[in-house]
């Protein structure tokens, strides 16, 4: 028996969860702010009197943290009426926060957002972050940044269609995926770094067969095979069919023949031993500074670890894109930009916030952002750097967007689209999974997200 | 005054007693459930209107296959979090019980010491005796078993064991430790009368020892229990719910799809899911215990 007090509190308990439901959670309709035009933006900081600027950021890291303090610090020197707010977390923290932030009714006024559809997209779509395009023909972004860098912050209005249509964000920073080597060893093997991809395989075989590990992976975190997979399919697929499947767009699929044989060729390396034991469940971390140590001949990897692995190998790294099938194919390169920079629709200052958006991204912030280490995404060919490692990296950047050859992360496709390529690849590359199944796979989420999104 | 009333202050006034707590756990427990129970119900990515959808992220529960798996694995958690640490406490504190080793504080501490880690500091340094050139491989490797040594969290057949070892290895002590204040309580009377009675060893453990500590034995396994069915950061930190999905789990799922795949819905469905299963777990945990003694 329950006493009657017991069934009025049951009774308003029920009330209240009824009372909740009766409102959908998230806010109706996207605010509608008018995208600035050309001829309203005011590109005088001094002349907009005094403002404060929030600002998120994930530059935490050594010479990121580096960089984003003294161009803070120029900017403050050079434009007192504009006070910066700076508030900065790790990138994870950062993915996990901002969403909330946004849908607050004060955010921050300039926020990095990853470029991805669970990020920059959804925030795009509620209608938080501002279209720059009036800012960038303001400012002439569009001359100084290569298209193949931009469109990984181009969206279409509604969120829907990545790579195409308004600009929401500009990096400072860019990153290409290709494959390091340790020179030292290459030269006791007696063999050159290599200028075809048949080189490459020629190289990591010879490399075995010597007892070294050819080419040094940890695969722990899931996600560090989607670059070694990304680079072996730019050898085996049109760079079009990649960015389609990337993007997330109709009109491509994961069952061709020219996956396959990607798929197949990087099981087969798995076949012969080139991945170092149990590399599955080895971290990524470990793995890189096993490289360091002298543990492997090359690995694919992105230039974010150039500055840790020449701290650890000096000149004795190398750094080269990811060669052809000949020597004279045009380059093509798993790549693009550190997380750019947006501003919130809410935001009450816009043109300050795109001031300071273009002073952090201008051609002095650029060779800042040499000085300090970091990859500077525009004018990379121009900027002056010693011999070695680094001059490597700086070059291969210049080349491979000078000349369009950057490919998006296949992990842009669809929202869930990392995992599920991460989770593919840990089975294909245990041979869990045969390379058409692998392939299936990518096709059911690709596919199904393709369709619906229209 | 009227006699019918019961001694004391009238007892609708404790009702007011109990109002400033109740307005604290209702305003951190009770609303932040309801408003769960309530985006469990729509389809929400965090940010845009959501969209009614009924039982629908509860049917997709049920329907999809990695999220049966995921509570699967988080059923083969709870041995490795609960019955094995029982097991193994109950026979460490029998033993350290009986024998009144001297320095019992000394070893109750050293066996309690991993409960006082932090559970990503212990599962980055498991992460570390797993890895392919770590601790436990160089031990196989000095023993001469090289044929075992493998990437223990990379490995499909083993890396939920090797994440299991992980709880089995943070729990054991907490049982120990409550098995052993409950055993210290037993009357030394009754070993003896069971002594005189003939009893050896091993059935004085069970005549007299095992009935005693039930109710130490019940705290544990709930405790135990709930920590298995929660298990998010030892998974978060050692393997990302892989190789493949072979070691997701539930709070893992939760996480990853609020926060990394913007289902929001989904999301508070899985937590509500797992809130009732725990209730019922512990719910029945206790009133098996309780009924046991009474």
């Amino acid at each position: 028996m329950i006493p009657p007090t017991r069934h009025r509190t049951l009774a308003a308990l029920a009330a209240g969860v009824l009372a909740l439901a009766a409102c959908a959670p998230g806010s109706s309709a996207p605010p509608t702010t008018p995208a600035p035009s050309p001829a309203a933006v005011r590109t005088d900081p001094s002349a907009l009197g005094n403002v404060t600027l929030t600002v998120w950021d994930q530059e935490v890291r050594g010479g990121q943290a580096a960089q984003m303090k003294q161009l803070n610090d120029a900017f403050q020197a050079k434009y007192p009426n504009i006070k910066l707010n700076r508030v900065s977390r790790s990138f994870d923290d950062l993915n996990t926060t901002l969403r909330l932030a946004l849908s607050g009714n004060e955010p921050p006024d300039v926020v990095e957002a990853n470029n991805g559809r669970s990020a920059m997209g959804a925030f795009v779509k509620a209608g938080q972050l501002l279209p720059l395009d009036a800012y960038a023909d303001a400012y002439g972004w569009k001359q100084r940044y290569p298209e193949s860098v931009l469109r990984y912050s181009r969206y279409s209005a509604d969120g829907k269609l990545f790579g195409d249509g308004n600009l929401y964000g500009l990096p400072q920073v860019g990153e290409v995926v290709g494959i390091f080597y340790n020179r030292a060893k290459l030269s006791k093997l007696g063999i050159e770094p290599p200028k075809t991809w048949s080189d490459f395989e020629a190289a990591l075989a010879t490399a075995k067969a010597a007892g070294e590990v050819p080419l040094q992976l940890g695969n722990l975190d899931k996600w560090p095979a989607i670059h070694v997979f990304g680079t072996v399919q730019g050898r085996h697929v049109p760079p079009g069919q990649i960015s389609t499947l990337a993007f997330g767009r109709k009109g491509a699929s994961w069952n061709t023949t020219e996956n396959t044989t990607a798929a197949e060729q990087l099981v087969g390396w798995v076949g012969k031993g080139y991945f170092p034991k149990g590399f599955n469940g080895q971290g990524y971390d470990p793995a890189w500074q096993a490289f360091g140590k002298g543990q492997g001949v090359f690995m694919i990897a992105g230039t974010w670890l150039l500055a840790d692995l020449q701290k650890a190998l000096g000149n004795d790294l190398g750094f080269m894109l990811p060669p052809g099938t000949t020597a004279d194919a045009p380059p093509v390169a798993t790549g693009g930009t550190g997380l750019p920079f947006a501003i919130t629709s809410k935001s009450r200052n816009p043109d300050a916030a795109a001031a300071y958006i273009n002073f952090i991204t201008s051609p002095d912030a650029m060779k800042v952002l040499t000085d300090t280490g970091n990859l500077p995404i525009a004018e990379t060919g121009q900027q002056k750097v010693p011999a070695g490692p680094q001059q490597e990296v700086f070059s291969a950047f210049g080349t491979v967007t000078a000349k369009n050859g950057l490919v998006p992360y296949l992990d842009y496709a669809t929202p869930t689209f990392a995992d599920t390529l991460g989770a593919a690849l840990q089975d294909l590359l245990a041979e869990k999974a045969a390379p058409q199944e692998f392939l299936a796979t990518l096709e059911k989420d690709y596919k199904t997200f393709a369709e619906s999104n229209g | 005054m009227t006699g019918a009333r019961p001694p004391g202050e009238p007892r609708r006034v404790a009702y007011l007693y109990l109002l400033p707590a109740f307005a604290v756990y209702a305003a951190f427990l009770l609303y932040p459930i309801g408003r769960a129970v309530q985006i469990s119900l729509y389809d929400w990515d965090g940010l845009t209107l959501g969209r009614w959808a009924g039982l629908d992220n509860y049917v997709a529960i049920v329907a999809d296959e990695g999220l049966r798996a995921a509570f699967g694995h988080a059923l083969v958690l709870i041995v490795f979090y609960a019955l094995i640490p029982l097991a193994i406490g109950l026979m460490l504190a029998a033993v350290l019980n009986h024998a009144k080793v001297r320095g019992l504080g000394f070893f109750r501490t050293v066996v309690f010491l991993p409960q006082v880690v932090a559970m990503v500091v212990v599962a980055v340094a498991w992460r570390r005796v797993y890895a392919p050139d770590g601790t436990l491989n160089t031990l196989l490797g000095a023993l001469g078993l090289d044929s075992l040594t493998r990437g223990w969290l990379g490995d499909y057949t083993f890396a939920l064991p090797a994440v299991g070892v992980v709880g089995t290895w943070f729990e054991t002590g907490l049982v120990t430790v409550l098995l052993l204040a409950g055993m210290s309580r037993i009357p030394a009377e009754l070993y003896e009368a069971a002594r005189l009675d003939g009893a050896g060893a091993v059935r004085e453990f069970f005549a007299v020892t095992l009935p005693s500590v039930r109710g130490e034995i019940a705290v544990a396994l709930t405790l135990t229990v709930i920590a298995a069915l929660r298990t998010f950061d030892l998974v978060y930190v050692t393997t990302r719910g892989g190789p493949g999905t072979s070691t997701s789990v539930p709070s893992y799922e939760v996480y990853h799809r609020a926060f990394g795949l913007s289902q929001v819905g989904s999301a508070a469905a899985i937590g509500i899911t797992l809130t009732v299963i725990i209730f019922a777990v512990s719910f029945g945990i206790n009133r098996f215990a309780d009924r046991r003694i009474t």
